[in-house]
């Protein structure tokens, strides 16, 4: 037998609402849930609406007798079958009560676990802010345990500001984005910066160099990137050679299909393909290598043994990619040229000596070296932004991911932005 | 609700091997119903296996499990599902989904095998985060928001879910501080007591030992060697158990008893 406590019970009260109602505006608002965990949430098992109750199931008989609500619990209340009689218990509470004290009697009881508990309790604690007198009959020992339990937990800090209105919200959001943009690029100025001086350093001192990594970076960006490359680029001239050639073909213009795929290919199309693959290839490699190490603390770990990430991780990296880069596009270039060239054997029956003849005389050596000037200066961009990247992750493996996503995003773009801008250069000059 | 002292889990004769490499050879424990069980063992002894090989996450080369009296290998996929919600395991790390927060995490289970409305989703939630010991504000943070003590209570609220009768919990002190780890202790000891819990503890925290065990399982030469209490422990002249419960750190841990 217990009652509950009258001081105190509408402090505990009010506690438990706010408690409540502190859980109930998490559940709505949540944002970061993602589509996969939003499945587990909406799983098979949460719209399974129980028809009949099952025999023995969780029951409460509610009646008011003299003033006296009597309250009796039966059967088994596990939190399986809680459901229903939870609904009944809180609609006795919100509703009027015509009663002055309150029996709950558990003796009915088969099963009682944590759940029950809470919702009996909950149920006294609403009753008692109601100002009735509470009596808990019938409580077992094992119950009893638990109840006190469940009471002792009831009594959180008051918490949960609501959120701020929704148009301070989107420019809060701006001003952060703005503000992060800004960050980003005064670290990326300065990081920039840290891979100029380690150069400088590795010039003065060439000793300092690493041959190994940078061998094993030119092998692993460059000659392993050759197939991908290769494959794509042959694709590519072939498919651009076949839209000219109908195009042209309109106008009785098909022979300057040639002039099409060399000058296309050679200046612009060759490099930004091999560009982008290298990104998607090389770039996310350097962020999520970088980024492991990092968060396994290898990189503090070199720091603490007098080693410099830069010139370990960061130059060869750099240098590996300036050197490859070029080579690779002057070989997409070439598998560019062979694609449109068989093309053009097919479709307009050129033989290969003519095609050869014809794409000399449609280029010059600016065509060529417009190209492969750009190289370098896209795989710096490609490698800064990827070791970058693979520093500035933090502890977890989320942020690896997180970073190495990002890295290949910013590559391709920066790729692209410095191609419109050579492009802006070249015009200017008359090449 | 089963009677105490009657075997909860048994295993029977397990054989685990990783290629050639053997894990377990002929091993057979047995766990009481409200006991807490401490499984110790050297790194390497296949603790984690053990826990692993109960829970049916690993198949044996040989021999049988048997929890709550059933095998599992032979029921049914449905039936299988509904006895797996009679047990809470809590891995090292929490292993708490890292999209959902801890309210959220807690509430999988409800969700997943239960229809019960959203009101009383949060209130059990809220209770069981305040069971656990952590403050009512960390219910609504995400994982990568916890310390690592804070990650493991919630790990063990969102065990504790279903009201299960068997907790597993696999290192539950390792790398916590010395009054975080015997807060813990203090924990386990307090939910046993209010919700007959069975308790499968892996540790290698003699004080954890020392302050929660009924019983303790030595795995040794690919077998349990011993089974029984820290007197038994501490009587036994294996050499290794020796070595373990009468080593330096053991002898700290008893005097503090």
């Amino acid at each position: 037998m217990k009652d509950v406590r009258q001081t105190g019970a509408a402090l505990a009260v009010r506690l438990w609402r706010r408690h409540i109602g502190f859980f109930r505006s998490l559940s709505g608002g949540s944002r970061r849930l993602t589509a996969e965990i939003g499945g587990i949430l909406a799983g098979p098992g949460q719209r399974r609406d129980g028809g009949e109750r099952p025999q023995g199931a969780a029951a409460c008989h509610i009646g008011i007798e003299n003033r006296v609500l009597h309250i009796e619990a039966t059967g088994d209340w596990s939190i399986v079958h809680l459901d229903p009689v939870d609904r009944e218990l809180r609609a006795v509470t919100s509703g009027e009560i015509e009663a002055d004290s309150a029996v709950i009697d558990f003796s009915g009881i088969s099963r009682f676990d944590t759940a029950s508990a809470t919702v009996l309790e909950r149920t006294a604690f609403f009753l008692g802010e109601r100002g009735l007198k509470v009596d808990l009959k019938g409580v077992n020992d094992a119950q009893q345990l638990l109840l006190d339990k469940i009471d002792s937990c009831g009594i959180p800090e008051p918490v949960r500001v609501p959120g701020p209105p929704l148009y301070v919200e989107i420019l809060g959001k701006i001003g952060e984005t703005t503000r992060a943009i800004g960050n980003e690029a005064q670290g990326m100025l300065g990081f920039i910066g840290g891979v100029m001086s380690a150069i400088g350093r590795t010039i003065r001192h060439p000793g300092r160099f690493r041959m190994v990594p940078f061998v094993h970076h030119m092998e692993k960006s460059g000659f392993d990137a050759l197939p991908l490359v290769c494959l794509l680029t042959f694709l590519i001239g072939a498919v651009v050679a076949q839209q000219g050639a109908v195009q042209l073909r309109t106008f009785g213009a098909e022979v300057f299909t040639v002039n099409l795929i060399a000058i296309i290919f050679l200046r612009e199309v060759g490099l930004l393909l091999t560009a982008i693959i290298v990104a998607g290839r090389s770039g996310s490699a350097f962020t999520a290598e970088i980024g492991s190490m990092k968060m396994r603390e290898e990189i503090d770990a070199m720091r603490t043994l007098g080693l410099d990430p830069m010139d370990m991780l960061v130059v060869p990296r750099v240098a590996a990619l300036m050197i490859t880069l070029p080579l690779l596009t002057f070989i997409a270039d070439i598998m560019g040229l062979i694609g449109g060239g068989i093309v053009v054997q097919v479709m307009l029956g050129m033989s290969p000596a003519v095609y050869i003849d014809r794409v000399a005389s449609a280029v010059d050596f600016w065509t060529i070296a417009v190209g492969l000037i750009k190289a370098p200066f896209m795989a710096a961009v490609i490698a800064l932004v990827g070791c970058r990247a693979g520093l500035s992750v933090t502890g977890s493996a989320e942020s690896v991911g997180a970073m190495t996503t990002s890295s290949v995003v910013r590559s391709i773009f920066l790729v692209i932005v410095l191609d419109a801008l050579f492009a802006m250069f070249f015009t200017a000059v008359g090449i | 609700m089963a009677k105490k002292g009657e075997p909860i889990i048994e295993v029977e004769g397990i054989d685990t091997r990783f290629g050639d490499h053997v894990i377990h050879e002929n091993l057979d424990l047995t766990v009481k119903r409200g006991e807490v069980i401490g499984i110790v063992g050297g790194s390497g002894t296949g603790k984690s296996v053990l826990l692993r090989t109960i829970l049916g996450l690993k198949k044996p080369d040989a021999g049988r499990v048997r929890v709550f009296g059933i095998d599992f290998t032979t029921l049914p996929e449905e039936e299988r599902r509904r006895n797996e919600q009679r047990w809470g395991v809590l891995f090292q790390d929490g292993a708490l989904f890292s999209a959902l927060t801890v309210a959220e995490n807690i509430q999988v289970p409800y969700r997943e095998h239960l229809h019960l409305s959203q009101q009383l989703m949060d209130e059990l939630a809220a209770i069981k985060v305040a069971m656990v010991g952590l403050r009512d504000t960390a219910g609504a943070l995400y994982p990568s928001e916890l310390s690592g003590g804070m990650r493991k209570r919630a790990g063990l609220a969102r065990a504790l879910a279903l009201d299960p009768e068997i907790l597993f919990l696999d290192e539950p002190t390792a790398g916590l501080d010395p009054i975080g780890a015997a807060a813990f202790d203090e924990l386990i000891n307090d939910l046993k007591e209010t919700l007959g819990l069975t308790v499968f503890l892996v540790t290698h925290d003699l004080d954890s030992l020392h302050a929660t065990c009924d019983r303790i399982a030595v795995l040794a030469e690919k077998h349990v060697i011993l089974v029984g209490t820290i007197d038994d422990m501490l009587r036994s002249s294996h050499p290794w158990i020796h070595e373990y419960f009468h080593g330096p750190r053991a002898r700290a841990a008893l005097a503090g008893k």
